[in-house]
């Protein structure tokens, strides 16, 4: 079994008394779809950001591939070129085009001529299916047609990993399917993910783990088949069951 | 200080003649102006970055200047900075006044940049630094340029302010427009023409200048549906 | 150096005549502007056609052009058409119309916000336009526009310099006088920088108290969205 590609031990965050995780554990494999679940405030979202380093953690470790990179004096720039992240509110730069927006970090971060950067950045929008509208700006997008983009942006730098921070909560339903799809492909291509939503369906038939996080602490996990059918515990029994009431079990995702 | 020509003087004189006299000293309004905008934008700008991104101490003294150069008359600071600069170097009226116009408008200008920056967020600067460039990086390509688009209606105003404001250089004797209505209308005594021309030759100025400006904002807007 | 700070007392009873004098422009000058300036926003928003252009027109006008240029029209260019005030008068006057330009823009700001769904409901229950307009528009247009407002007392402050110029014997006329008694121009207009910095603030803290006392419960995060 190959070394994990991303290994969390004993990550705490705090904001003041206020706790937000506690002595987390985590570990990823590459290749691996993790879907996070948890009620609203758990620290989801924190934990993606400490992960990429957006925000600090308190203590604890992190191990993304062979490097320590809570340890002092990471190069926290060069870090987040290999991890990719999608926000719920997409965070498309509105001043910029589509393709501009997936340009950006490969001419200023990886370096790369106009020409090379432009072949790459309509390659991912070709991905995720935007092609056609690589010269519109965020404000002339659908919801679901930014957050593509915001996907084919962080895609572009080719990160090892990608992070999905609840990447459909902000869009309207019908829109949802799309944003879905294009996350599936990526993790039928082998894409390392890890994936916080609560989409129930995309969790079932995608993820290749499911953790349960609650009150700042990881629950449960395990594979979608003993998640949803033999959890070991009580708690992550009655979330699924409400989650799933609330978003409409399996008919949801059909796209 | 200009001296009448012979020619001028006397009653009546025909409204062109008198326009052209007062209009002469939009050199000046222009200088001032053209001295006191871009020096208040590139102090303004800079203190604006100071203030947003230079952490608490700093966000206080930037305050501190803020409050004073805003709350004290524009004509105060132009007397007392005549003065203080006369002491050391021999400056003439336009100079003092230009360069304490330029001071403060910097505060304003940085209130204005100021405002700009943070209403542009901290998430935009946040997707930038996922994408894994470096928080200068973030803040030149992606913060600057949205911060600059908001900043041009206020801006706007300000510039319109400033070249109303230059009209104050009057009380250090330059010979701008004022000055100039205020000579020719006595000495032709017909001084409600000349300070009406005046009036016009002002209102002309700060409308032409806030077309441009309207024109630049719809230029550099960025398509949108919502 | 410290010599300046004892024309604190030396010259006590000037500077506070001075400074009443100021502070009398200032009320002046905002009470005309207010009155004329909420007639302005109203011709605005509910006049005819024409009563809606001249307003516009009127704020175009004194927006666009130098408060000096505007003194100096009534007070020297009035005369000629047989029409003489005294100084203050003047002064009273020109503030108060340029302050109404000003106040017009920031009142129909808010006249705009509340407006079309509150006039609604107050015909439906029966009141008539006017009605509405006194009764429901405008007790909730006034509590809205009082922070932006604020800037305009505390910007007529510091307006109120200029009037020294035609000899009005206000703070900065006096600063002038101290000046030339004491032959310490630098120190003197120190003097006067510093009591309107501290009349400003004053103003300040009064505006703020103000708006706290006249808020309206629950009633700015819901005029925020609109």
């Amino acid at each position: 079994m190959p070394e994990p590609i991303l290994r969390i031990r004993k990550l705490t965050k705090k904001y003041g008394d206020n706790v937000i995780f506690h002595d987390l554990d985590l570990d990823v494999n590459e290749g691996d779809t993790i879907v996070i679940i948890g009620p609203s405030g758990t620290g989801k979202s924190t934990l993606l950001r400490c992960i990429n380093l957006l925000t600090r953690s308190d203590s604890g470790q992190i191990w993304f591939g062979d490097k320590e990179i809570t340890a002092k004096g990471t190069n926290e720039d060069r870090v987040r070129q290999q991890i990719g992240m999608v926000f719920q509110n997409f965070l498309l730069f509105n001043h910029l085009s589509a393709l501009e927006n997936v340009k950006l970090g490969l001419i200023k971060v990886k370096h790369l001529s106009k020409a090379a950067a432009e072949a790459k950045a309509m390659e991912e929008l070709e991905r995720v299916g935007l092609a056609d509208w690589a010269g519109h700006y965020p404000g002339q997008l659908s919801g679901g047609q930014q957050q593509r983009v915001a996907i084919a942006r962080a895609l572009a730098m080719d990160p090892r990993i990608m992070l999905f921070d609840e990447p459909t909560s902000a869009l309207d339903p019908e829109l949802i399917g799309e944003v879905l799809e294009v996350m599936r492909s990526l993790a039928l291509d082998g894409m390392t993910m890890m994936v916080v939503t609560h989409e129930m369906g995309f969790a079932r038939e995608v993820a290749d783990r499911i953790v349960f996080m609650e009150k700042g602490s990881i629950v449960e996990e395990g594979s979608p088949i003993e998640m949803f059918n033999r959890p070991k515990f009580e708690r992550t029994r009655e979330f699924l069951w409400k989650i799933t009431e609330l978003y409409g079990a399996k008919d949801h995702d059909e796209t | 200080m200009p001296v009448i020509r012979q020619e001028l003087k006397g009653e009546n004189l025909d409204f062109l003649t008198l326009l052209r006299y007062i209009a002469s000293g939009t050199a000046y309004t222009f200088g001032v102006t053209v001295i006191a905008l871009p020096s208040g934008l590139l102090i303004g700008t800079l203190l604006a970055f100071l203030y947003v991104y230079g952490g608490k101490g700093i966000g206080k003294v930037m305050n501190v200047y803020s409050t004073v150069m805003r709350g004290i008359p524009p004509l105060v600071l132009l007397f007392l900075l005549y003065f203080v600069v006369s002491k050391g170097i021999n400056l003439s009226g336009f100079w003092a006044g230009s360069i304490s116009l330029g001071i403060v408008s910097s505060a304003y200008q940085m209130e204005i940049i100021r405002g700009a920056l943070l209403s542009v967020g901290n998430d935009q600067l946040m997707a930038a630094r996922a994408v894994g460039l470096s928080r200068r990086q973030a803040v030149i390509n992606i913060v600057l340029p949205q911060a600059l688009r908001l900043a041009i209606p206020p801006w706007s105003n300000e510039a319109a302010i400033i070249i109303k404001d230059s009209s104050l250089v009057y009380a250090l004797g330059v010979p701008e427009i004022l000055r100039r209505a205020q000579l020719i209308g006595a000495s032709t005594h017909q001084p409600l023409l000349a300070y009406l021309s005046a009036a016009l030759i002002y209102f002309v100025l700060v409308t032409v200048t806030n077309r441009l400006l309207n024109l630049l904002e719809k230029k550099l807007t960025v398509p949108s549906n919502h | 150096m410290i010599a300046w700070l004892n024309y604190f007392s030396r010259f006590k009873t000037e500077l506070l005549q001075g400074s009443l004098i100021t502070l009398e422009l200032t009320a002046a000058g905002l009470l005309i502007g207010f009155v004329l300036g909420l007639g302005l926003a109203l011709a605005r928003s509910y006049g005819p056609r024409w009563l809606r252009g001249f307003a516009s027109a009127y704020i175009s006008v004194f927006r666009g052009t130098p408060l000096l240029v505007q003194l100096f029209i009534i007070y020297y260019g009035l005369p000629e058409m047989g029409i003489t005030l005294s100084q203050t008068v003047s002064a009273y006057l020109a503030l108060g119309l340029n302050s109404a330009a000003y106040q017009a823009e920031y009142l129909r700001g808010s006249i705009i916000a509340i407006g079309s769904s509150q006039m609604r409901a107050g015909r439906a229950i029966g009141l008539s336009r006017w009605q509405t307009i006194r009764f429901v528009i405008l007790p909730q247009a006034l509590r809205l526009a009082l922070p932006s407002w604020s800037n305009e007392p505390i910007s007529l402050l510091k307006t109120t310099a200029v009037v020294f110029l035609i000899a009005v014997q206000d703070l900065m006329a006096r600063g002038k006088r101290m000046a030339t008694k004491t032959y310490d121009p630098i120190g003197s207009y120190l003097v006067v920088a510093i009591i309107y910095l501290l009349m400003v603030f004053g103003l300040d803290a009064l505006l703020k108290f103000v708006e706290r006392k006249t808020r309206i419960p629950g009633f700015d995060a819901e005029v925020k969205k609109a």
